[in-house]
């Protein structure tokens, strides 16, 4: 396939100057945000019934990012999340896990802990979540610590700042550090494009770290509104596609803030599945990082196996 | 396939995951009461037509007849324009704008209250995705008699000067591919401007028109202010001909449009018609990709490709013609083509017989003359009448595909080089309807939609419609303008 795009370097092994950089992303097929709005929200209108909706549930179980980012946490909360995350539904055995906790990077030996045994990842979030705003060595520190601590995937946020004042070339060295701290855990790259702003920059920042070896691209922390939306997935999901045409290399996406109903989460499910194509389908290359989703996914897959709907009472809350 | 999962083990994965098949999602046709045989709408009332003939409308996706419908003959189309006549006379010409108003408000909100039954039955009748009919056909129809409402009191601010007149008797012939939409398009503003009218709808497309009539009764809407009177070409030709209108608004071929122009010839009779295109959808090498797919998709796939507007001809820059190309497939290998009523399809039937026949000639004459066909692998059902996705490369100007309107869900791909042969190959069709620009650089936007001879120019986008905004064609597309306060000068004495 022949492909409009600029090759892609490699920013791991050739440095390249924010000129370059600059000329490389601005080169890029612009974003019609009109357009992009429209086509997301026809995907939204299409209608999952039945054995379709049980079988979307069942993923969007399995792609969740069961999170608790809050100065509240405890190990108390942790260890209920874990035991949430690895059995959602301890009435029906047959419901799968989540793909992963995701906790600050002090939780990370807590979540270990109470993961141990199952297929349940740990993803601890670090580089001075949510801003950002720290020196590179207190990111990496921070990075290697969680890692040290057992983290199997580490969530960095990018340097929105360096960004949007076109210091391209930063932004990318950065991902390549962490990335390099992060060892055989996999790294998350979040854009924040909520800060981002126009959907031209969610496409410039999602080829900036895909060029500095993101194996997950994410929208959010969750901290910033808006999050994750229809659009902003939609041109995350054509850049990584772009990619794995012009590369071969299928990287992830991740949606994060905001999605709080089985309907949202199939809506996202749907986007990747027609934007992306089937192949995204599965926790290996798209996540839902969320909190109160998991028992809106729950309620509606009792509801697809039984008919009927329990009560908000018959979910746990952790 | 495989791929790395996260501890490191090959997992297969995407077997399982590209198991996700939509289940089936159709919309209820339980919601729309459709009635064995349906007789003329005259002076506020269903009759039976004068001679008793009547024919059958089918499900273009089926094949199963609807209903029977009464074909009007000389003596109705008489009583039709006669009943219309002492409506203009009488209530619809005497009466304030404001009062006039106030029909046209209830009509459109009983439009948006019936919208469910009105789609359903659009879809059943024409063919169409129920998608289509719901977000489109029928909301766009209530926006009209909501827009047009807005200008019955307000036509001495119009710009035709103080007290502009109504013309009287509009006769209103409509196609079938947007049956319900077309009709408010002529009703509507020929209602605010103080006409009155006899609507002649498509034969294979009766139905919606028909429920619109029950609404104006149901809007309490006085007697033979509007009248639908059915049939096929001859009740049309007794409409125009009729001696007793005074204004006729034909949307259909061009090759009928012709004739009612020599029809009306030397009458009084004022006269709009909107006919056929062969737009050109320009994709520039600095487009928004992503978008100008889908804005391709929607110009020529949208309602089969039934759209006398739609961006049949791609003109796309050469440099960035193959990549643009390669994503144009792929994303039609994810059109979903079936049941009309499944609220996931995004591709319908063709609305009769003769049509299929008329797509499959012109597509067949694509290839004889030695243009490339590609069409994405797609079963099409058994029974009903349907056409794959076609997409025709190595198009030359000269052939049969890229000059006459085929009217179906078949794309044809030209290319250019520079701006200026982008103008010329835009233009070189007999047509002049509509036309897409696709470029990030608001210059050439600025740039392009005055050089191209076209009623309507897109830019970044394709086959958006709105009332405030007016519509028509160029050359041998038309003349006269439907939409926005221009489109008022078409009912009015101006």
């Amino acid at each position: 396939m022949t492909t409009l795009l600029p090759s892609l370097p490699d920013l791991r092994t050739e440095p390249v100057s924010d000129a370059a950089l600059r000329r490389l992303l601005h080169g890029l097929p612009g974003v019609d945000e009109v357009g992009a709005e429209q086509r997301a929200a026809a995907l939204a209108s299409r209608s999952i019934k039945r054995d379709a909706k049980l079988w979307a549930l069942d993923l969007a179980i399995r792609v969740t990012d069961l999170t608790t980012l809050e100065g509240s946490d405890t190990s108390g909360k942790v260890r209920a999340l874990c035991a949430k995350a690895i059995r959602p539904d301890p009435t029906d055995p047959e419901t799968p896990s989540v793909a992963a906790v995701c906790v600050y990077p002090d939780m990370v030996p807590t979540a270990v802990e109470h993961t141990r045994g199952s297929d349940v990842r740990v993803a601890s979030v670090a580089t001075a979540f949510p801003s950002g705003r720290a020196a590179l060595d207190v990111k990496l520190a921070d990075t290697r610590s969680a890692v040290a601590a057992g983290a199997h995937e580490i969530d960095m946020v990018i340097d929105r700042g360096a960004f949007l004042s076109g210091r391209y070339g930063q932004v990318a060295e950065e991902i390549v550090a962490v990335k390099e701290a992060c060892g055989d855990a996999h790294l998350k790259v979040i854009l924040e494009t909520g800060e981002l702003s126009t959907l031209d920059n969610v496409r410039r920042a999602s080829w900036l770290a895909l060029a500095a070896g993101a194996d997950f691209i994410k929208t959010s922390t969750g901290k910033v509104s808006p999050a994750s939306t229809l659009p902003v997935i939609l041109v995350m999901l054509q850049a990584v596609r772009d990619a794995a045409d012009a590369t071969g290399r299928r990287v992830g996406v991740k949606a994060a803030g905001g999605i709080r109903t089985a309907k949202d989460a199939i809506r996202y499910l749907v986007v990747v599945h027609e934007t992306a194509g089937p192949e995204w389908l599965t926790p290996e290359l798209f996540r839902i990082g969320a909190s109160s989703l998991l028992n809106d996914l729950l309620m509606q897959r009792e509801k697809q196996r039984t008919g009927r709907y329990a009560g908000p009472d018959h979910f746990t809350i952790d | 396939m495989t791929s790395t999962d996260l501890t490191g083990t090959e997992s297969a994965t995407l077997s399982a995951s590209s198991a996700w098949t939509y289940a089936p999602a159709p919309e209820s046709r339980d919601v729309v009461q459709v009635r064995s045989s349906y007789g003329l709408f005259i002076d506020g009332e269903f009759v039976e037509p004068g001679d008793g003939e009547v024919f059958k409308t089918v499900n273009p996706a089926t094949e199963e007849v609807l209903a029977e419908v009464a074909e009007a003959g000389q003596d109705d189309i008489d009583r039709a324009v006669a009943a219309a006549r002492r409506a203009y006379d009488e209530v619809w010409g005497p009466m304030s704008g404001r009062e006039r108003a106030k029909y046209l408000y209830r009509i459109a909100r009983i439009v948006q209250e019936r919208a469910r039954e009105l789609a359903v039955l659009e879809t059943l009748d024409n063919g169409k995705p129920i998608k289509e009919s719901r977000d489109v056909d029928v909301p766009l129809a209530a926006a009209w008699f909501f827009h047009y409402a807005g200008w019955a009191d307000k036509l001495d601010h119009a710009g035709f000067g103080p007290d502009p007149r109504p013309l009287g008797v509009a006769g209103q012939v409509i196609p079938w591919n947007f049956p319900l939409l077309m009709a408010s398009w002529k009703l509507a503003p020929a209602l605010a401007a103080g006409n009155t009218c006899v609507l002649k709808p498509a034969e294979t497309t009766p139905l919606s028109a028909l429920l619109l009539a029950e609404i104006c009764q149901q809007a309490d809407l006085p007697p033979g202010v509007v009248n639908v009177v059915t049939g096929a070409g001859e009740t049309g030709r007794a409409l125009v001909s009729h001696d007793d209108v005074d204004k006729v608004a034909f949307t259909g071929s061009t090759a009928v449009g012709r004739e009612i122009r020599r029809a009306v010839a030397g009458t009084r009779k004022r006269l709009t018609l909107e006919l056929g295109g062969k737009a050109a959808n320009v994709v520039f090498d600095d487009a928004p990709l992503d978008q100008a797919v889908e804005g391709i998709v929607n110009g020529i796939f949208f309602n089969q490709g039934h759209v006398c507007c739609a961006g049949s001809r791609l003109l796309a820059q050469e440099s960035i013609a193959e990549p643009l190309l390669d994503k144009l497939k792929t994303r039609l290998g994810t059109l979903r083509l079936g049941d009309p009523l499944d609220k996931n399809t995004d591709i319908g039937a063709i609305n009769s017989a003769e049509q299929l026949q008329r797509i499959t000639e012109l597509v067949s004459s694509g290839e004889q003359e030695g243009a490339e066909r590609w069409q994405p692998a797609c079963d099409l059902p058994e029974r009903g009448w349907w056409f794959p996705p076609t997409v025709f490369t190595d198009v030359s100007q000269s052939h049969r595909i890229a000059q006459e309107e085929i009217f179906g869900p078949v794309l044809s791909v030209l290319t250019f080089r520079t701006p200026d042969e982008a103008v010329v190959k835009a233009n070189n069709t007999p047509y002049g309807l509509s036309a897409g620009v696709w470029t990030e650089k608001g210059s050439r936007i600025l740039m392009m939609a005055q050089r191209l001879r076209a009623g309507v120019v897109w830019a970044n986008t394709f086959n958006r419609f709105d009332p405030a905004s007016p519509f028509g064609g160029y050359k041998e597309s038309g003349f006269g303008r439907e939409g926005g306060r221009q489109g008022l000068g078409a009912y009015l004495d101006v």
